[in-house]
């Protein structure tokens, strides 16, 4: 509010050109990071020849179903769609779990070297995941787990970026007073945090849970080392097979898959959006 | 999980022993266990074998050979190498630099005052990234094409068609802007959290001196943002250098991914060392070599951040 004060106030006001360059800018950059899911739209409802249209065919068509037909000629797509829900699901849950687990331990909780182990936490988000892969694969190969889905969630199943999320939001939205409470009372410490951390958290949880979710769900590179079998594919795999010039790239038929496995996405983010952002604007780095 | 009843039984019977420090001292391990548990299995033993390995003449099936710095030799001697090097270096640049810029005036725009429906703006800036970097390619890849609807654009204005899915430019301008399409509203996000925090009576105050806008952003804004500067530049370094889905969808229409020289990278050269090649050995010495450019890099946009923000801070001065 101020900063519109502010604005008005200054001898070079913006003016009215101004003020339409300014929404031009903004509209324009609304305008290209939508266009993208409106054109995959279009491609997928319009027949073979639409990506080809001399001008761009820019409206919806009516053959969504006969192209989505060739692709369950082609792929396991529900197949791959149920995998990667279940993969992704397991992974978020277990994440949620233990990132809150070791947050309100480094928040809450006094031990020897605490400060040092909470700084190589986060010094291990700066090692590339392409370093370890290599090892990574050997162990996954002697475990017998290449080609399983355990190969995809157990590594993942605690993170360093979640450990530091919960730790700030919990050092803040916890009050230290309630946990003394609870533990004068005799609670057990699991069930002080089951009790009363928890259901004060459960915000930031859930926005750690989506942005995980999101993150499993759109990784490629360890599930097309790790995945051998069709059946196993996640959907990320399923759709770069798609893609394939094998018998000339039928557009209608990619864009399709790739709109109906954007949808599920779009809508989860479209009803929570207002807290995945807010939590991103509120708890992403201040430290 | 009941980790801490496991302690109750002993606080029964050693009282002084369990006490009540030692106790949450042990819960409190319990509890960040599972991090420390997994990471040293998945990620801190990899890196060390990593290491380990790039000495080793290996194709994760026969015995391994030690072969000292050889497998070093190979990659640096290897022209393909060096393209993925310099492929990597220049996709990186032209995706981030232009794109955190971006994310900054974007982030501005959002956070003037004048702005209406900023949450539907934000909203709208931040979609690209949740969708999948597959579907991402796939779409671009539609656009980029040589009849596509970018090169139907250049015709329009009087511009010849170029060969974004072939050409040696054409595929690092095509990859860039799927990186910063994906990225840039993201950014922005941060940007914008980072905007939020800086108080407003700072700006305020500064007015009553008399600085202009120009001289706000200079000396308050940008100063202020400085810490949001540097983790998103960091962050998009590090993801700058990892490039490897873009490029391995948009050239790899035959379905299995390719090592086209116009699009590789540096972690494409190191997947199909390994997983199309079987030289695991090279492969972890391209990671080894992937990790110290990446730290070096880090350093670096650590010193650029802290060197113009000192500028900035002079000029004020």
């Amino acid at each position: 509010m101020s900063t519109l004060r502010m604005f008005r106030k200054k001898p070079d006001d913006l003016g009215f050109f101004g003020k339409l360059g300014f929404y031009f800018l903004l509209i324009l950059g609304a305008l290209v990071s939508v266009f993208p899911f409106y054109w995959m739209f279009v491609v997928g409802t319009n027949d073979k020849g639409a990506v080809f249209h001399v001008p761009p065919l820019l409206t919806v068509g009516d053959q969504f179903f006969i192209n989505f037909k060739r692709v369950l000629e082609k792929a396991d797509f529900f197949q791959a769609l149920g995998n990667s829900l279940f993969v992704s699901s397991m992974v978020t849950v277990s994440v949620v779990f233990f990132c809150t687990l070791a947050g309100y331990a480094f928040a809450k909780y006094e031990f020897p070297f605490k400060n040092a182990l909470f700084v190589f936490v986060i010094a291990t988000l700066i090692v590339p995941q392409q370093l370890g892969v290599l090892p990574t694969y050997v162990i996954m190969a002697k475990l017998h787990w290449i080609d399983s889905y355990k190969a995809l969630i157990v590594p993942a199943m605690v993170n360093a970026f979640g450990i530091f999320w919960m730790r700030q939001y919990i050092s803040s939205a916890v009050p230290t007073e309630l946990i003394e409470a609870g533990r004068i009372d005799g609670g057990g410490h699991f069930r002080i945090f089951w009790n009363i951390a928890v259901p004060v958290i459960t915000p930031a949880m859930a926005t750690l849970g989506i942005l995980n979710f999101m993150t499993v769900w759109n990784d490629f590179f360890w599930p097309l080392v790790v995945l051998k079998n069709k059946e196993h594919y996640t959907i990320q795999i399923a759709l770069q097979q798609l893609f394939t010039t094998r018998d000339g790239l039928d557009y209608g038929m990619i864009m399709s898959a790739t709109f109906t496995a954007t949808l599920p996405l779009l809508i989860v983010f479209l009803l929570f959006s207002r807290w995945v952002i807010a939590g991103l604007t509120s708890g992403a780095i201040k430290s | 999980m009941a980790e801490p009843v496991i302690t109750s039984p002993h606080a029964e019977s050693k009282r002084p022993f369990l006490t009540e420090q030692r106790r949450s001292r042990i819960t409190a391990y319990t509890f960040i266990s599972p991090f420390f548990i997994l990471f040293s299995i998945f990620g801190l033993y990899p890196i060390f074998f990593t290491f380990y390995l790039s000495f080793f003449k290996w194709d994760a099936l026969n015995p391994m050979k030690f072969v000292g710095f050889k497998n070093y030799d190979l990659v640096t001697s290897d022209p393909t190498f060096w393209i993925s090097f310099s492929n990597t270096l220049i996709m990186g640049l032209m995706g981030t630099v232009p794109q955190v810029m971006l994310a900054l005036l974007l982030a501005v725009l959002l956070h003037s005052g004048m702005t209406k429906f900023k949450k539907t703006f934000r909203i709208l800036y931040f979609m690209p990234n949740i969708t999948s970097i597959v579907a991402v390619t796939l779409v671009f890849s539609t656009l980029f094409g040589n009849n596509g609807m970018i090169n139907w654009m250049l015709n329009g204005l009087g511009l010849d068609s170029v060969a974004f899915n072939s050409g040696w430019w054409g595929v690092k301008i095509a990859i860039s802007t799927m990186v910063m399409w994906r990225w840039t509203g993201y950014n922005a996000i941060i940007f914008l959290s980072g905007l939020q925090s800086i108080p407003m009576d700072l700006y305020e105050s500064a007015r009553i001196d008399g600085a202009n806008r120009r001289q706000q952003l200079f000396s308050i804004t940008l100063p202020l943002l400085k810490p949001f500067i540097i983790f998103v530049s960091l962050q998009s370094t590090i993801g700058a250098l990892q490039l490897f889905t873009e490029p391995y969808v948009f050239l790899g229409q035959a379905g299995t991914g390719s090592t086209r020289q116009e699009g590789i990278t540096m972690v494409t050269y190191l997947y199909s060392e390994a997983f199309r090649n079987g030289f695991f050995g090279t492969a972890a010495a391209t990671a080894v070599m992937l990790f110290l450019v990446t730290i070096l890099f880090s350093i670096l946009n650590m010193l650029i951040s802290r060197g113009s923000g000192g500028e900035t801070g002079g000029k004020k001065a």
